[in-house]
C-alpha cells in the first residue's frame, strides 16, 4: 500500500494498577475507510479510544496522524488534528436547541453575538452532505436517541473532523435506527471521512467494516476484513480458545420461591409511556433468573425498583413470603436483598475512601462493620481482609483508596462485600462488565458457588454469553415489559437478540 | 513523608508562608517595614492579656466552624450558621432571663433553647431543600437576611427590657445561668491575669463539643452515612441510605450547633443580648472550617490563628499601618490552603495509586491484562 495511513500506532502500551490496559497495540486506519474495532467488554477498545483521542496519554508507542508522528495532550490537540469522538454516553444539553448543543463552545462570532443563522445554514448543509438529517431549532430533549446520536455526529463534523470515532454507537439504538446510522456512516465514508467503529456486535461490524482489528486481552490479535471472516471466526479470534465459559453446571434449582415478584409497574415521570408495565417474576433457591434486554428498556428501573428507589412504583415484591414491598432502601437490604450495582463507580463505591469503608457499603449497620451505633473499624477491617484474600482482589492492603484499584479488582471488592453478606436474594447488574478476562472468570465462579449455596440470583446483563451460560431462565425484558421466558439450554444468542429487540413476542408462563 | 502528614500539616504551613508573604509585598507597597508590624503583632499578641482575648475570639469561630463542617462533610454548604446563631442567641438571651434554677440546670436550658432555635432555624433551609429542591446555598443565604431582620425586629419590639439604663438590651440573665470564667483556674497555675480579659467558661464545653464532632463524623455509623453520603451520593442512596433524611438530620445537627456559637459570649460576658451583639462569626466558621480541613484539631487551631490575628491586629493602629492587612491576610490563607490542600492531596493520590500498581504488579508475575 503506497497510501500514507490515516492513523497509524505503533506499540503503544498503557498501564493501569494492576494491569495493562493496552499492551504493543498496533492499529492502522486507512483514510475513507470504515474500520472495526472489536473485542470483548474490558479488551481494552476503550482505552486505546481515548489514547486516539488524547485523553488519555500512552506509557509506550508512537502514534502518526497523516504519516506525522503527534503527540496529544488533551482531546483539544485531537480534535484540532481533526479526529472527532462520538461517545457510548450522549453529552448533550437536554434544554437546549440542536443548534445549540452543536455549536458549543466553537460560537461563530458576528461582531459580539453568535451568529446563529450561518451556524444553521452550516448544520443543514452537514446535513445534507453526510445524510444526516435535523432540526436545527429542535430541543435535544424531544429527540429520539437515535437523532441524539445524529446530533453528536454534526457536532464532531461541525468542528472539522476528518476521523469519526464511534464508541459503541449501536448499543442504545433499535435496530432501525442502526440502520439509519449505517445509512450516514455509508454517506460519512463516500465523502471521504475516515471512520474507525467500536463494536462488540459481530453481525453489525461484518456488515459496516471495510476492515477490522481485533482486540484481545489489552492487545491487537489482528486486522482482517469481512470477506475473510465470518462471525464464528471473528468470536474465534476475539475470544482465544482458551478462555473461561460462563457455563454452569448441573441444575441447583430448587423448588423454594425466595423472590416473588408481582405486577410490579412504574409509570413515568414525565407522564409517557410506562417504565415499567405489569412485570412478574420468581427467583427459587438455587436458581439464576437472567434479565436480557437491549439498555434502556427498564432494566435501570426493575433494580431501583426492587432495592427500594422507586417510591412511585406499584405491585408487590415477596421476599421468602413475606411483603417488603412498603420496605425503605436500607429495610430491604436488612431483609436480605444484595446488589452488584450496574455501574459500580457511582453506584457501588466511594472513590476516594479507603477500601474498608467501601467493603462497608450497604452493610454499615450491621456485624462485624458496626457495633451499637458505631462502626467498628476493628471488624470492618477484618472483613474487608477476608473478602480481599477470598475473593483474591489484588490491592496493597485495605486501607488505600478504591480508586488505586483496577476497574476488576474493584469489581470483585463489590461482588465480594455482596456474597459475604450472604443475601437471600442477590441482584446482579453488569457483574462483569469492562473487566478483565481473569476477573471476569472469578466473578462467574463466585455467582455460580452462592447459586449452589442456594441464594437466588437475579443476572442482568448485555453479555449475552453471560446470560445463557449462567442462567436457569431468561426473562426478555423490552420497553418495561417482560416479553418472553425462554429456556437457556435452548437458545442462541442471535435467538436471544431477535427478542430483546422486540421483533419477536412470546407470552410465557 | 506520610500522606496525612504532608495533607493536615505541610499544606496549611505551606499556605500560611504563602498568605504572609503576600501580606509582607502589601506592606511593602505601602512603604511599612514588614518585619516591624509582624513583630509588633506578635509582641502584643501573646501577652497574656491578648492571648485571653484571642482564646475567646477563638470559640464562638471553632463553634461555628463546627457547624459548617458536619454540613460539608456530607457536600451540604451551610451557610446559615450566621442568622441561626444570632436568633438563636436572641430567644436564648430572653428565655434565660425569664426564671432562675440552679446554676447547671439554668445554663443548660439556655444552651438548649439556643440548639433548638438554632436548629429549627437551619431545619427550615433543610426541609426547604427536601421538600422542594431549593439548594440550601441560596436558602441560607436568604434566611440570614431574614433571621437579621427578624432578630432586629423581635429584639425592638418583643425582646428589649424595658428599663432605661444606658445600653439598650434584653433583660439581665440571672447569675444562675452565667458560665464562670476560667481565670481562677489560670491563676491556679500561676498564669497572672490582669482584670478586664475574663476566660470563657464556654471554652469547655467547645472542646467537648470537638469531641462530640469527631466521634459523630468518624465514629459512629451515622457519621459513615454522611461521608458516604459526601462522597458518592448515588453509591448512598443505592446502598440504603436515605438522602432526604441524611439532608434533615444534618442541617438539624449542624443548626443545633450553629445555635451554641453565640453562647460563650452571652452567658460569659454579655448576659444579656445587647444591640451590638457580635456579628459575623457565622462566615468566619465556613473560613475556619474550610483551613481546618474540616478536622476538629485543625479547626481548633484555624480558630485559634483567626483568634490571635484579630487581637494582635489591634496594635497595629498606634504605628499607623492599616489593620485592615490582618483581614487580607486572613482571606488568603484560606483561599492559599484551598489550593495548596488541592495540589498535594492530589500528589499523594498519585502515590498511593502509583504505589497500589507496584504491589499489585509485584504481586502477580504474569501480568493481568485488560482494560
Amino acid at each position: 500500500m503506497a497510501q500514507v495511513p490515516a492513523i497509524e500506532l505503533h506499540g503503544v502500551t498503557k498501564r493501569y494498577p494492576g494491569v495493562v490496559a493496552n499492551q504493543n497495540v498496533e492499529l492502522t486506519v486507512m483514510p475513507g475507510e470504515v474500520h472495526a474495532v472489536v473485542g470483548e467488554n474490558g479488551a481494552g477498545k476503550s482505552t486505546l479510544m481515548k489514547i486516539i483521542y488524547g485523553m488519555v496519554r500512552p506509557d509506550e508507542g508512537t502514534i502518526a496522524i497523516d504519516g506525522q508522528e503527534v503527540h496529544f495532550r488533551s482531546p483539544k490537540d485531537a480534535i484540532e488534528a481533526g479526529i472527532g469522538m462520538v461517545h457510548q454516553h450522549f453529552m448533550l444539553a437536554d434544554n437546549f436547541t440542536v443548534l445549540e448543543n452543536v455549536v458549543l463552545g466553537s460560537e461563530p462570532r458576528a461582531g459580539l453575538e453568535i451568529d446563529f443563522r450561518a451556524a444553521s445554514d452550516r448544520i443543514k448543509q452537514l446535513g445534507e452532505t453526510y445524510g444526516l438529517k435535523l432540526d436545527p431549532s429542535r430541543k435535544v430533549e424531544f429527540l429520539s436517541v437515535g437523532e441524539r446520536q445524529r446530533v453528536e455526529i454534526i457536532k464532531v463534523l461541525y468542528r472539522g473532523a476528518r476521523f469519526l470515532i464511534l464508541d459503541e454507537p449501536t448499543a442504545v439504538l433499535v435496530p432501525q435506527e442502526v440502520d439509519e446510522l449505517f445509512d450516514s456512516i455509508r454517506d460519512l465514508k463516500s465523502k471521504g471521512v475516515t471512520v474507525i467503529f467500536i463494536s462488540h456486535k459481530l453481525d453489525e461490524v461484518l456488515s459496516i467494516a471495510d476492515r477490522i482489528t481485533v482486540m484481545r486481552a489489552g492487545r491487537t490479535v489482528g486486522t482482517t476484513t469481512p470477506e475473510e471472516v465470518d462471525t464464528k471466526k471473528l468470536a474465534e479470534m476475539m475470544i482465544g480458545s482458551e478462555l473461561p465459559t460462563p457455563e454452569t453446571r448441573e441444575s441447583t434449582v430448587t423448588d423454594r420461591v425466595l423472590l416473588d415478584v408481582e405486577g410490579l409497574s412504574l409509570a413515568a415521570s414525565d407522564g409517557g409511556r410506562d417504565v415499567l408495565t405489569d412485570v412478574s417474576f420468581k427467583v427459587h433457591a438455587g436458581e439464576i433468573v437472567g434479565v436480557a434486554g437491549i439498555e434502556g428498556n427498564g432494566q435501570a428501573q426493575l433494580v431501583d425498583a426492587l432495592i427500594g428507589l422507586e417510591a412511585e412504583a406499584t405491585g408487590e415484591i415477596l421476599l421468602q413470603g413475606e411483603s417488603i414491598f412498603k420496605f425503605q432502601a436500607l429495610e430491604r437490604r436488612g431483609a436480605g436483598i444484595g446488589l452488584i450495582p450496574e455501574d459500580r463507580q457511582k453506584q457501588g463505591l466511594l472513590l476516594t475512601s479507603p477500601l474498608w469503608e467501601n467493603a462497608a457499603l450497604g452493610h454499615q449497620n450491621k456485624e462485624p462493620y458496626a457495633k451499637g451505633i458505631w462502626i467498628n473499624k476493628k471488624g470492618a477491617r477484618r472483613q474487608t481482609e477476608e473478602i480481599v484474600r477470598r475473593f483474591d482482589v489484588k490491592t496493597p492492603g485495605v486501607d488505600v483508596p478504591a480508586t488505586a484499584l483496577s476497574g476488576g479488582n474493584q469489581q470483585k471488592l463489590v461482588v465480594g462485600r455482596e456474597i459475604v453478606a450472604d443475601p437471600v436474594v442477590l441482584i446482579a447488574a453488569q457483574p462483569t462488565r469492562g473487566i478483565d478476562i481473569g476477573a471476569q472468570a472469578a466473578v462467574w465462579e463466585e455467582l455460580k458457588n452462592a447459586r449452589a449455596a442456594d441464594m437466588g440470583i437475579l443476572l442482568l446483563s448485555a453479555d449475552l454469553e453471560e446470560l445463557i451460560g449462567l442462567s436457569d431462565a431468561i426473562h426478555v425484558i423490552f420497553e418495561g415489559r417482560l416479553v418472553a421466558k425462554l429456556d437457556p439450554a435452548a437458545i442462541t444468542p442471535e435467538i436471544l437478540g431477535t427478542y430483546m429487540t422486540g421483533a419477536s413476542e412470546e407470552r410465557a408462563s | 513523608m506520610g500522606g496525612k502528614l504532608l495533607t493536615n500539616v505541610v499544606a496549611p504551613a505551606i499556605a500560611l508562608l504563602i498568605a504572609f508573604g503576600i501580606a509582607a509585598l502589601a506592606l511593602l507597597l505601602a512603604g511599612i517595614d514588614p518585619l516591624f508590624a509582624f513583630g509588633e503583632m506578635l509582641t502584643f499578641g501573646t501577652t497574656a492579656e491578648s492571648m485571653i482575648i484571642a482564646v475567646n475570639r477563638a470559640i464562638p469561630l471553632f463553634v461555628s466552624a463546627l457547624a459548617v463542617a458536619v454540613g460539608f462533610k456530607m457536600g451540604l454548604f451551610n451557610i446559615g450558621v450566621e442568622g441561626a446563631y444570632l436568633l438563636a442567641a436572641l430567644f436564648a438571651a430572653y428565655v434565660g432571663a425569664l426564671y432562675s434554677i440552679t446554676p447547671v440546670l439554668h445554663v443548660a436550658s439556655i444552651l438548649l433553647v439556643a440548639m433548638v432555635v438554632g436548629a429549627i432555624w437551619n431545619g427550615i433551609a433543610g426541609w426547604l431543600k427536601v421538600a422542594r429542591g431549593v439548594h440550601e446555598v441560596i436558602s441560607t443565604i436568604m434566611l440570614n437576611f431574614i433571621a437579621i431582620s427578624l432578630s432586629a425586629y423581635l429584639f425592638l419590639n418583643v425582646f428589649k427590657a424595658d428599663t432605661a439604663g444606658l445600653t439598650i438590651a434584653t433583660k439581665l440573665i440571672p447569675e444562675t445561668g452565667w458560665i464562670p470564667s476560667l481565670n481562677p483556674w489560670l491563676e491556679f497555675f500561676g498564669v497572672e491575669v490582669r482584670a478586664g480579659a475574663d476566660l470563657h467558661g464556654f471554652l469547655i464545653i467547645a472542646v467537648f463539643l470537638g469531641i462530640f464532632y469527631h466521634y459523630l463524623v468518624n465514629k459512629s455509623r451515622f457519621g459513615y452515612d454522611l461521608r458516604a453520603s459526601g462522597v458518592n451520593p448515588s453509591a448512598a442512596e443505592a446502598s440504603g441510605i436515605n438522602p432526604k433524611s441524611m439532608i434533615m438530620k444534618t442541617m438539624l445537627i449542624s443548626g443545633g450547633i450553629a445555635g451554641l456559637v453565640g453562647m460563650s459570649t452571652l452567658l460569659g460576658f454579655f448576659h444579656q443580648y445587647p444591640q451590638d451583639f457580635p456579628t459575623g462569626f457565622g462566615f468566619g466558621g465556613i473560613a475556619v472550617a474550610l483551613l481546618g480541613r474540616n478536622n476538629p484539631i485543625g479547626m481548633a487551631f484555624g480558630a485559634l490563628l483567626f483568634g490571635f490575628m484579630n487581637r494582635s491586629a489591634l496594635i497595629l493602629d498606634f504605628h499607623d499601618v492599616p489593620r485592615e492587612i490582618v483581614t487580607i491576610i486572613q482571606g488568603i490563607v484560606v483561599l492559599a490552603v484551598v489550593i495548596v490542600y488541592e495540589v498535594i492531596s492530589r500528589y499523594v493520590q498519585r502515590r498511593v495509586v502509583a504505589a497500589a500498581a507496584k504491589a499489585t504488579s509485584e504481586a502477580e508475575d504474569t501480568g493481568e491484562v485488560a482494560a
